[in-house]
C-alpha cells in the first residue's frame, strides 16, 4: 500500500532571460511513492498557489515519456537517477522518506533559460530544419513496398529514430554538445535507401548549424547516451562524424 | 440554417476523383500571393503546413509547444491503417470504408470516410519515402498486424510509437519548407481568437506564452488542426496542454460544433491510483491482439490473479463476443469492462479495473516474440506500476481517449465560416459516433498531405490574390481587445480555490455523469452542476503570476474556461441523443441484451450547435444535417 513521505526540494527560480537566478526551497510532507515526479510538483504549485505565490514553471506534456518536453536535472543528473527513463516517468517510489532533492534547468548556451526550469530549445528545431529530412514533396512518392529495406537496417534506423529531442543529452554533456541529438537523425535517414541522396548535404548542413547553435563540440564522455530516455546509442556520434569527413572531401 | 456537406455527385469510388477534376485551381504566381494560417502542428497541422507550402503558399504556422514536435500525435502508439492489401486477407478500400462506417456505427459521411479509405494507401507510401521507420517483415516488406473492428490485418506500425515516427515525419518536412522560407514558424504561440472580415476567416489572435504580447496575424484562410478536447474530463490520455480553446473561440464566433457529446473513451489504460493523478497513461489497443482480458467469476475474490484457476476466470469478451473476442471496437470493449466492474467483478485496491493478461501469448509464442512486440509498452506499464506484466496480469481500465465530435466541416473540412478549415480531431467528420484504432492517425495526415492542399486551393481561387485589410482593421481590434478582456477578467477574480481544483471538480461531474453511461436524470443534473461550478469558477478562482510572462496557469486558466462552457455543451449534445450509437450509450436504450440501441428513424444525423448567447445557461441552437446512406445499409451493429 502507498505510504507518504517527506522531500525536501530546492528548485531554481528564475523570472526570465535575464534576471538573475536563485534556489529555492520547500519541503513536502504528503508525497505519495506512486506519484510521478512531475505529479509531486504539481502538488507543490498548488501549495504556492494557495499561499497566494507564484508557481514553480518546468515544461511538459504528455506525461508519458514520449513528447520530450520535460527535461529536468535532477540531484544533477539530467531526467534523474534512472535510465532510460524522462523525469514524467520517474517515480517517487524512486526516493526514501526524507531525501533531499535539487532540481535545476538544463544549462547551455544554446538553451537559454525562459523562466525557472523552462529552456528555450529552438535550436534544436533549427538542427533538423537544416536538414534533418528526406526531401519527399507530398504525392510525389512511389508505392511503399517497391523499395524493401533489410529488416536489421530498419529496426536499428528505429533505434535513432526513438529519439525524443528532450535535450538530456546536452545538459549531461560536459561540452554541451548537441552530438547525439543529430547524430541520431542522422544515422536514421542513413539507414534507408531513399535517405542516401541527400546523405552528404545532410550531414553538413546539421553539423554546421549545430555549431551555429553555439553546441560544443564531442569529447567522448559518453555522457549523453547514459542520461538519454532512449537509451541511443553514441555510435550515432561516430557515424556522424565519419560521415562529415566523407561528405566534405567528396565536396 | 441549412447545412450543405457538400459531398460531390456520382458513384462513392469517383467522388473525390471528380472532385479533384472539377475543383479550381490556383496558379503557381499566384500562390505565393496568397497567405493561411494553420494552428495545431500535429498530425493534420504539421502535414497541412509542409504540403502547403511546397505548394508555394505562404504558411504561417503555429503551435503552444516549445517545438512542433511535442503535438500531442506523438503519443499515438499502435498504428495506422491503410487497406494495402498486403497480407493478402481479403482486404479493399471498400472494406477499409465499411469498417470504419461500421465502426462510427453509421453516423458519419459516406462520402468522406470513403476518400479517407481511398488516400490512406498514399500515406503509407509517403511517410515510408520519408524514412518513417515501420515496421518490416525478413523479406524487407511492410509489416502489418491486427487492430479492434476488423477481421484483416491492415495495420501499418512502428514498434508502439506510430505516432510518433508519423509525426516527426511531418514535422521534418514542415522543418524543410521553414528552411525553405515557405513556412513561417511560431512555436509557443497560443490562438486566442479568429478574426473574421466580411463574413469569411481573415486572421487570427494569438498570445506570445514566452512574452505575454497579443499578436494579429493576417491571412487568405485559416486552418485549425488543434486537436480534441478530451481534457475537459481533466483525467484522459490527452497530453495536458492538449485543450478546446481555438475550437470553442472559433465556435464563438459562429463556427458550428458538431456531436459534442462523441466521446471515445479508450478501454485499455493504466488505472487511476490516487488523487494526486494529473492524467491517465493508454496502452496501445494492439495490446489486446495477445492479450486476454478477464476478471474473477466471484465477487470479492482476492486471490492474487496468478493463483485464480482458468475456469473460476471470466472471459467475458470472448464469451460474449466469440467472433470478435478481445478485439471488438474500442466502445464495446470499455462498456463491458464498467459492466463487469459495476457488478463488483473488478480487480485492484478501487474495484476498477480488469485484467489483460499475456501468460497464454507467451506461452504460445515465446517471451522474445512478445517482447519484440510489446517491450515498450510492458516496460512503460512496470515504471507506472511497480508491477511486470510479463509475470502478472496488468490491470487495465478505460480512460477518454479520443473525441469524435468538433467543429463541423463540409466535404472540403470548411466549416460554416468561409475561409476557416478544420482538420484532424478539431473536426467531427470521419469517425461517426465511434473511431476504429488506427484511424486518428490516417485521418489526421490523410487531411493534411491530401485533403486540404486540395480543398483550400479550391476555396482561394475565388478570393482576390493580395485582398489585405490590415491587422489595425476594427476586426482585429475587436477580436485582440476580447481576448485581452478575457485575461484581465481572469486575474480580476482573485479568488481562493485554484484552476486545478476547479478543472479536477469539473472532470469528475463530466466523467460520471456524460462519461461511458449516459441517463436522462444524470445529464440534467450534470448541466446544472456545471453552470453552478462554472459560476463559483468566476468567482473563487485564483490566477497566479503575471501576463507579461510566461505563465503556465494563466494558460491553463482561459482553457479551463472554455472547458467550462464547452462541457455544457456535451452533456445538452447527449441529452437530445434519445438513442445509443457507438461511443453514446444512454442507459434508457439498450437491447435486451445490453447493446447499444440505435435509432436510425429519428437520430441519424450530424447535431451541428450554433453558439447564441452565454449567462449562467449557455444557450445553443442545434441544426441537423441528415446523414443519408446510398451505398451501404446501415444494420445494428454486432460483433458476436
Amino acid at each position: 500500500m502507498s505510504k507518504d513521505m517527506t522531500i525536501h526540494l530546492k528548485y531554481w527560480r528564475q523570472t526570465g532571460p535575464n534576471a538573475a537566478g536563485h534556489f529555492e526551497e520547500r519541503t513536502l510532507h504528503t508525497v505519495d511513492e506512486h506519484m510521478s515526479f512531475l505529479e509531486m510538483l504539481d502538488v507543490l504549485n498548488e501549495e504556492l498557489q494557495l499561499e497566494g505565490k507564484v508557481p514553480l514553471e518546468f515544461d511538459y506534456d504528455c506525461r508519458e515519456g514520449i513528447c520530450g518536453a520535460c527535461n529536468l536535472v535532477i540531484n544533477g543528473v539530467a531526467h534523474g537517477p534512472n535510465a532510460e527513463v524522462p523525469s514524467c516517468q520517474l517515480h517517487m517510489r524512486t526516493y526514501n522518506d526524507g531525501d533531499s532533492i535539487t532540481i535545476e534547468p538544463p544549462r547551455a548556451a544554446a538553451f537559454p533559460i525562459i523562466k525557472d526550469l523552462v529552456v528555450d530549445r529552438g535550436s534544436f528545431d533549427r538542427i533538423i530544419a537544416a536538414g534533418g529530412y528526406i526531401s519527399a514533396k507530398t504525392g510525389s512518392t512511389q508505392e511503399a513496398n517497391t523499395m524493401p529495406v533489410q529488416k536489421e537496417k530498419s529496426d536499428l534506423a528505429f533505434d535513432y529514430a526513438a529519439c525524443i529531442g528532450c535535450g538530456a543529452c546536452v545538459a549531461a554533456c560536459p561540452n554541451a554538445s548537441a552530438s547525439l541529438f543529430t547524430g541520431a537523425k542522422i544515422a536514421h535517414l542513413n539507414k534507408y535507401p531513399q535517405g542516401q541522396v541527400e546523405r552528404d548535404n545532410r550531414v553538413i548542413a546539421m553539423v554546421e548549424q549545430m555549431e551555429e547553435e553555439g553546441f560544443g563540440d564531442c569529447s567522448n564522455f559518453g555522457e549523453c547516451e547514459a542520461v538519454c530516455p532512449q537509451g541511443i546509442s553514441i555510435a550515432a556520434i561516430a557515424e556522424m562524424r565519419m560521415d562529415y569527413v566523407k561528405a566534405t572531401f567528396r565536396k | 440554417m441549412k447545412l450543405d456537406s457538400k459531398i460531390p455527385e456520382g458513384p462513392l469510388e469517383l467522388k473525390w476523383s471528380n472532385y479533384k477534376r472539377d475543383m479550381k485551381l490556383v496558379s503557381p504566381n499566384n500562390k505565393r500571393k496568397y497567405e493561411v494560417i494553420v494552428v495545431g502542428t500535429g498530425l493534420a497541422g504539421g502535414a497541412a503546413a509542409a504540403s502547403l507550402g511546397e505548394l508555394g503558399y505562404n504558411v504561417k504556422s503555429f503551435c503552444i509547444s516549445d517545438s512542433a514536435r511535442r503535438a500531442h500525435s506523438i503519443a499515438a502508439q499502435g498504428g495506422i491503417n491503410a487497406a494495402k492489401n498486403y497480407p493478402n486477407d481479403g482486404d479493399s478500400i471498400w472494406g477499409l470504408f465499411y469498417d470504419t462506417i461500421k465502426g462510427g456505427d453509421y453516423r458519419a459521411r459516406e462520402g468522406n470516410v470513403y476518400r479517407l479509405a481511398e488516400v490512406a494507401n498514399n500515406i503509407i507510401d509517403q511517410s515510408v519515402a520519408q524514412g518513417v521507420p515501420f515496421a518490416r517483415e525478413y523479406s524487407g516488406l511492410l509489416a502489418n498486424r491486427s487492430f479492434g473492428g476488423a477481421q484483416v490485418s491492415r495495420t501499418f506500425y512502428a514498434r508502439g510509437q506510430t505516432g510518433q515516427q508519423l509525426l516527426l515525419g511531418a514535422y521534418q518536412a514542415m522543418l524543410r519548407q521553414v528552411n525553405a522560407g515557405s513556412v513561417d514558424y511560431h512555436p509557443r504561440h497560443e490562438m486566442l481568437d479568429i478574426v473574421i472580415i466580411d463574413g469569411k476567416a481573415r486572421g487570427i489572435i494569438t498570445r506570445d506564452l514566452v512574452s505575454g504580447e497579443l499578436k494579429r496575424w493576417e491571412a487568405d484562410a485559416v486552418v485549425l488542426a488543434t486537436g480534441g478536447y478530451g481534457n475537459v474530463f481533466y483525467l484522459s490520455t490527452n497530453a495536458k496542454n492538449s485543450n478546446v480553446t481555438a475550437a470553442w473561440r472559433a465556435h464563438k464566433r459562429g463556427a458550428l460544433f458538431a456531436n459534442p457529446g462523441f466521446v471515445q473513451v479508450h478501454p485499455t489504460c493504466i488505472p487511476v491510483s490516487g488523487d494526486y493523478q494529473s492524467k491517465l497513461t493508454l496502452m496501445s489497443e494492439s495490446l489486446r491482439n495477445d492479450g486476454r482480458v478477464w476478471v474473477p467469476r466471484k465477487k470479492g475474490d482476492t486471490r492474487k490473479p496468478n493463483d485464480i484457476p482458468k475456469e473460476e476466470r471470466y472471459y467475458y469478451l470472448e464469451e460474449r463476443y466469440p467472433s470478435f473476442g478481445n478485439l471488438v471496437p474500442r466502445d464495446v470493449a470499455s462498456r463491458n469492462a464498467k459492466m463487469v466492474c459495476d457488478d463488483g467483478l473488478g480487480v485492484g485496491k478501487t474495484g476498477l479495473a480488469v485484467y489483460l493478461d499475456f501468460h497464454d501469448a507467451i506461452k504460445r509464442d515465446g517471451l522474445e516474440t512478445i517482447t519484440a512486440k510489446y517491450g515498450n509498452l510492458f516496460d512503460m506499464y512496470k515504471n507506472i506500476t511497480d508491477e511486470d506484466p510479463y509475470k502478472v496480469p496488468m490491470r487495465i481500465y478505460p480512460a477518454v481517449h479520443y473525441t469524435m465530435g468538433g467543429l463541423w466541416v463540409d466535404y472540403n473540412l470548411m466549416t460554416n465560416i468561409p475561409g476557416l478549415f478544420a482538420a484532424g480531431e478539431a473536426n467531427f467528420s470521419d469517425h461517426g459516433a465511434n473511431r476504429l484504432g488506427a484511424s486518428a492517425l490516417m485521418q489526421g495526415l490523410a487531411d493534411g498531405y491530401f485533403v486540404l492542399p486540395a480543398t483550400i486551393g479550391n476555396y482561394l481561387a475565388d478570393v482576390k490574390p493580395g485582398t489585405r485589410y490590415g491587422t489595425d482593421h476594427e476586426a482585429f481590434t475587436a477580436a485582440a481587445k476580447d481576448a485581452q478582456a478575457q485575461i484581465d477578467k481572469l486575474f480580476n477574480v482573485k479568488g481562493k480555490r485554484t484552476i486545478i481544483d476547479f478543472h479536477r471538480s469539473l472532470g469528475k461531474i463530466v466523467w460520471d455523469k456524460v462519461g461511458i453511461a449516459r441517463t436522462k436524470e444524470g445529464l440534467e443534473v450534470a448541466i446544472k452542476e456545471i453552470q453552478d461550478l462554472r459560476a463559483e469558477f468566476w468567482k473563487d478562482v485564483f490566477v497566479p503570476g503575471e501576463q507579461n510572462n510566461y505563465n503556465k496557469y494563466l494558460e491553463f486558466a482561459g482553457r479551463v474556461a472554455d472547458f467550462f462552457e464547452l462541457a455544457e455543451l456535451m452533456a445538452k449534445d447527449a441529452l437530445q441523443r434519445n438513442e445509443s450509437c457507438g461511443c453514446h450509450l444512454r442507459e434508457e436504450f439498450q437491447t435486451e441484451d445490453g447493446e447499444a440501441l440505435r435509432n436510425d428513424e429519428e437520430y441519424s444525423y450530424v447535431a451541428a450547435w450554433e453558439f447564441k448567447k452565454l449567462q449562467h445557461e449557455l444557450e445553443e441552437e442545434m441544426h441537423k444535417e441528415n446523414l443519408e446512406f446510398e451505398f451501404v445499409e446501415p444494420t445494428q451493429r454486432s460483433y458476436k
